[in-house]
């Protein structure tokens, strides 16, 4: 399947929530989208009329800031109504500014507060392997939230309990708030890191190809956990976002607005 | 007979473990000194080691918590509650996942450690989070109902569980109801609101005090949160003076919980016993008590004060 057309019009919404809203994250956003289409389109066991089903696949968006494309991703699902996008971070909508599972259908828990949720996500691994569930567990991490400790405390533990159904997928944009990894705080070789810690590792050179992301998501690992890095770019798919950090939060005024929503219409109908 | 909490706590896991097989126990590298190494020799599959990493340990434990098992998280209350703060605000409370943090060695009884291991603000950290609630236990067979009470609790609970022997001061036929205060002593002058380790101490106090003709009540506070607003309006309109113990900073914690209740709501005289805005040391406990004023004699001062 061609997805070309559908992850565009998911830029769409992700623009606009964010533009309506007066506050968010485009850039990472935009940086994520794909490897979430890859997830719910073509991966995770889930049922979206459905959304707690005991044994589905849990999915955690640990960089929870990026939350307006896994929004977008689940209205186009069908857990809550596009319409709603349009309400994100205003009171009283269930779209919180950062993921909340008490309020938004298809969350299958919080996350925001940097290194926390791949943290949860690895204890829904193991409590799974301890109940002897099939289900799997998918975490996103930034590769900025990977200056936190917690994910190296991950990093250890997932191993040491050889969680081969655990996935975690680098969105590996090289930029965080204040700059770029290298400037900010070096990150390194991800892939190496990982493999050292024991992971099974992937490094994807195009991180928005949901075709190679698909494929592994899906490839089989016994007695260790994954670890997928994609090489993506920052607010992919608007020229003027592109691999510029300063759109990792900015608002999005009426002609930035006009300007990116004017570019994915003409690659809507290009 | 003289029993440490700490070993209630983890004999009770262990009869909970056999009733209920949704019990899980997660420890970070301290299961000798939490005693929940006694639940890991019963049940090795149900015990998680997660290393020195309690950030890990307390949101791996809300993962635990999402796929329907109650994890019971262990380790020092200094860590528990502090290098973990964060993670116990974000992912337990403002979840509302179902954790419980049976953290053990809270206050200066930890003893020769010293002050790096004895948390004397874990009350008032874990107080001001929503969705918490804290059991405070007075001695080992109270620690068995509080074990038993919070893995029937829906949501994140605390309970601090204390590093020395105690003696008992209840029996197995103490009612014990979560939130709600208990009358151990009964008293016309003044009233001793008393919490952990502070029960007992307290009811050497009202003894002490008879002696002089001061009629002191005693009230075990088990449930420090959410605070039994009732029984503390109640017995305050009984008495001239209220006086709390805690083996806690007086900043933030049960005293100052008591206080939030009482302000302008009664004509009782107020003082507090515990720890004045400073950090622990080395030394036994009984030493450190008196170093620190958690003593019979103080808690007889501050009495006397609300009378005068």
């Amino acid at each position: 399947m061609n997805y070309d057309k559908k992850v565009l019009q998911l830029k769409e919404d992700i623009v606009k929530m964010i533009y309506l809203a007066g506050s968010g994250h485009v850039g990472g956003s935009l940086s994520v989208l794909d490897i979430l289409v890859a997830l719910y389109y073509n991966v995770l066991n889930v049922d979206p009329k459905n959304p707690e089903m005991e044994d589905r696949d849990r999915f955690v968006l640990s960089k929870g800031h990026a939350c307006p494309a896994l929004y977008a991703v689940l209205a186009d699902k069908g857990y809550f109504p596009r319409e709603d996008l349009w309400t994100l971070r205003k009171l009283g909508s269930h779209l919180q500014g950062h993921p909340d599972s008490r309020t938004t259908p298809g969350i299958d828990c919080n996350s925001g507060s940097l290194g926390q949720g791949v943290s949860i996500a690895s204890g829904m691994a193991m409590a799974a392997k301890f109940l002897g569930k099939d289900y799997r567990v998918f975490a996103v991490i930034g590769d900025g939230e990977s200056d936190e400790g917690l994910v190296w405390e991950v990093a250890m533990s997932a191993v040491q309990y050889k969680l081969d159904n655990f996935t975690v997928i680098l969105d590996h944009n090289g930029l965080q708030i204040d700059g770029s990894n290298d400037e900010i705080m070096g990150v390194g070789d991800m892939c190496a890191k990982f493999g050292a810690f024991g992971w099974d590792v992937t490094r994807l050179e195009n991180g928005h190809d949901i075709a190679a992301i698909t494929a592994a998501l899906e490839k089989k690992v016994t007695g260790r956990p994954k670890f997928i890095c994609g090489e993506t770019i920052k607010g992919h798919g608007i020229s003027f976002m592109e691999n510029n950090f300063m759109w990792h939060g900015k608002t999005i005024d009426e002609a930035a607005y006009r300007a990116a929503m004017k570019e994915l219409e003409e690659a809507i109908n290009g | 007979m003289a029993k440490s909490m700490r070993t209630a706590y983890a004999e009770t896991l262990i009869e909970l473990g056999a009733q209920n097989e949704k019990v899980v126990a997660l420890d970070a590298d301290l299961g000798h000194t939490t005693m929940s190494c006694l639940f890991k020799e019963r049940y090795p599959d149900r015990h998680f080691n997660f290393g020195i990493a309690e950030a890990n340990m307390v949101c791996g434990a809300a993962g635990f918590a999402k796929a329907g098992l109650i994890p019971f998280v262990s380790t020092m209350a200094m860590f528990g509650v502090g290098r973990a703060f964060e993670q116990v605000r974000n992912t337990v409370c403002y979840m509302n996942a179902n954790v419980k943090l049976g953290l053990s060695h809270p206050g200066i009884s930890v003893g020769a450690d010293g002050g790096s291991h004895q948390t004397v603000e874990d009350i008032a950290v874990m107080r001001c989070l929503p969705n918490m609630r804290i059991l405070a236990p007075c001695d080992s067979i109270q620690m068995r109902k509080a074990v038993f009470a919070a893995a029937e609790m829906d949501g994140p609970v605390y309970i601090r569980v204390s590093r020395p022997d105690v003696e008992n001061v209840t029996d197995e036929d103490t009612p014990f109801v979560p939130g709600k205060a208990q009358v151990l002593r009964e008293g016309s002058d003044v009233c001793i609101m008393a919490v952990g380790l502070m029960v007992h101490i307290a009811l050497t106090a009202a003894e002490m005090l008879e002696k002089e003709g001061i009629s002191a009540g005693v009230m075990n506070f088990h449930t420090i949160k959410p605070i039994d607003r009732e029984a503390i309006l109640a017995t305050a309109a009984k008495v001239r003076g209220v006086v709390t113990a805690e083996e806690h900073s007086v900043i933030g914690g049960f005293g100052s919980a008591v206080a939030e209740v009482l302000c302008g709501q009664t004509d009782a005289r107020f003082g507090m016993v515990g720890i004045e805005d400073k950090f622990g040391k080395s030394g036994q406990p009984d030493e450190l008590f008196r170093e620190y004023g958690l003593t019979p004699e103080h808690i007889c001062d501050e009495c006397r004060k609300t009378l005068r």
